[in-house]
């Protein structure tokens, strides 16, 4: 399997809420490795497309493969189980807990759950992984902090410690630097470039101007299909893109 | 905050509340009071397992105590069943039963969940007053006799209240530290993960439902171990044992000492039924002034009680 250069791949997957068809069927290859982005204007699909990869949805049509295996239709914490992570638009992490906290409780669910009777506090080692996450993030400084408590983007930044700290090898981030300064801006896009070739990206953007200089190719969404795909060079330069996505921003 | 810090703190804690069992018979105005607060207290923290620590509001509680009751007094008028034996089986039953409810109920959230668990506990409530053969129905399971309590050789006396207190007192004590060290666990803090936020477990890899349910039958552990100690004492399992206002007191002591902490639904329980007994002394009208405590106590004290005095966590 590792010899496959798509780490997920859909095939034909729709999705519809009641009569409407909120994606068409898409069918696209994630190679492994690699950042790609998801970009298209409001209402394009992209967010449904991305609920389908996360598992937040089953789709109503087609399959979805993550390493050979056919993950249609498996509940949400089993995506997890199997290595894809995520970070939600709306920040989602533990208010009431420690920066600190929050990451370790997501690197040792990952791997003890059901112990019953030890101290949570005996596993040195999720401790030293939490800290080397918030280290890459940013965040060594807060660890101590009730996470509610955080600055927006440092709770931004938290995020995609909670993501990573599942140790995926699929990530998908959901509009990361969405509400963020442009400064908190660049320095997030720096650490999301940061994360290939370890892992494979997947970055839902509304701006499409942020990816253009960090995703390697780029999949265009409109009215719930695809519009085009490739390099940030090919999409610049289609026409259709231009007309639908740059032209309404007068680009 | 480093770990040892933590540590130290607990062990104290773990002392304090030793003591404080020690010496609550001595303190209250009534001891008959000293065991039910024992009893009700484990009951409040074992409910707090599911409301407190997952953020399930179980309107069924009843069903898992009372249960429990029925079973470790069924054991011992009928199946002559030692002591303990008969104990271990009520908390079965408070499991076994959590787990049927839990199976129905688990997939329906907030009020939903209140109204399924409230309906499956006025069910086992009609079980328990038609089956009057096994049950003894509206008069409730009546004459167990427990008189002497025979451990590692020793005999004590279970009729003498002091003893009773101190037996009871033990196996609170030792059902406490299990469930603190259940809270303190990988589980306990999968647990955490559950209540703070959902969506966020879930994207981890938790299996939610799993979750709600393996506490909601650890939750109905305790709640049956609390029924059968009720049993024991009582020597009666009255049928309002079953009755949805029990499930409605759990609520309240829970509430009242501050949900989510660890100690708050015992001193909940404590300062729920020293209310009610000290009321009782000179209206049968109790409920009003204990209501209207509750009521000042959500107002003003949301967290609770004790909730308000451990409010020490720094920023």
């Amino acid at each position: 399997m590792n010899e496959d250069p798509a780490i997920l791949r859909t095939e034909k997957v729709g999705k519809s809420f009641g009569r409407f068809q909120a994606l068409a069927g898409i069918s696209c290859e994630f190679h492994r490795g690699r950042l790609t982005a998801i970009i298209g204007p409001n209402g394009a699909g992209k967010s449904t497309y991305f609920n389908l990869l996360s598992g937040a949805l089953a789709p109503s049509a087609g399959r979805i493969w993550f390493e050979g295996r056919d993950i249609t239709g498996l509940a949400q914490h089993r995506f997890a189980t199997l290595g894809i992570a995520k970070s939600f638009q709306i920040t989602s992490i533990f208010p009431e807990l420690t920066v600190h906290e929050n990451v370790r409780a997501v690197v040792q669910a990952r791997e003890i759950r059901l112990n019953f009777w030890r101290s949570r506090n005996a596993y040195p080692q999720f401790a030293a992984s939490a800290e080397a996450l918030l280290e890459r993030v940013g965040l060594s400084g807060r660890a101590g902090v009730i996470a509610g408590r955080l600055a927006h983007g440092e709770q931004r930044a938290l995020e995609i410690a909670l993501a990573l700290a599942s140790r995926p090898r699929l990530l998908l981030l959901d509009e990361p630097t969405a509400g963020m300064s442009p400064e908190e801006t660049q320095a997030m896009m720096t650490l999301i470039a940061g994360l290939v070739p370890a892992h494979t990206v997947i970055l839902v953007e509304h701006k499409m101007k942020l990816v253009m200089g960090i995703a390697e190719r780029v999949l265009v969404l409109h009215n719930g299909e695809v519009l085009a795909i490739g390099t940030p060079d090919d999409i610049r330069a289609n026409d259709e893109v231009r007309r639908v996505y740059l032209g309404q921003r007068a680009h | 905050m480093s770990a040892a810090f933590l540590t130290r703190a607990a062990g104290h804690r773990a002392l304090l509340a030793a003591l404080f069992l020690l010496v609550l018979p001595f303190l209250l105005p009534f001891r008959a009071t000293a065991v039910n607060v024992l009893i009700d207290g484990l009951f409040a923290v074992g409910f707090n397992l599911v409301y407190g620590y997952v953020g399930l509001l179980s309107f069924g509680h009843a069903a898992l105590f009372g249960g429990g009751a029925y079973a470790t007094g069924l054991a011992l008028l009928r199946l002559g069943l030692p002591w303990y034996g008969a104990l271990v089986l009520g908390l079965v039953a408070g499991a076994a039963i959590a787990g049927i409810i839990g199976v129905l109920a688990i997939r329906t959230r907030g009020i939903y969940f209140a109204m399924v668990t409230l309906a499956l506990a006025e069910c086992v409530y009609y079980l328990a007053y038609q089956a009057s053969g096994v049950t003894g129905g509206e008069n409730g399971l009546r004459g167990i006799v427990l008189t002497k309590i025979d451990l590692f050789g020793l005999t004590l006396d279970f009729v003498d209240p002091l003893t009773r207190y101190f037996v009871i007192a033990a196996i609170v004590a030792l059902a406490l530290a299990a469930l603190s060290r259940l809270l303190a666990s990988p589980f306990g803090a999968v647990m955490e993960m559950v209540r703070e936020n959902e969506a966020r477990a879930r994207a981890s890899g938790v299996d939610v439902r799993a979750v709600k349910m393996l506490a909601f039958v650890l939750s109905g552990a305790f709640s049956g171990l609390a029924g059968g100690l009720q049993a024991l004492h009582l020597a009666i399992v009255p049928i309002e044992t079953l009755d949805y206002s029990t499930s409605g007191m759990v609520v309240m002591m829970c509430l009242l000492g501050g949900r989510g902490t660890f100690f708050g639904p015992f001193i909940g329980a404590l300062v729920f039924l020293l209310l009610q007994n000290l009321v009782a002394l000179i209206s049968s009208h109790w409920q009003l002034p204990v209501g209207l405590v509750f009521m000042a106590c959500v107002l003003f004290f949301p967290r609770g009680l004790w909730g308000q005095v451990t409010r020490w966590r720094p920023a």
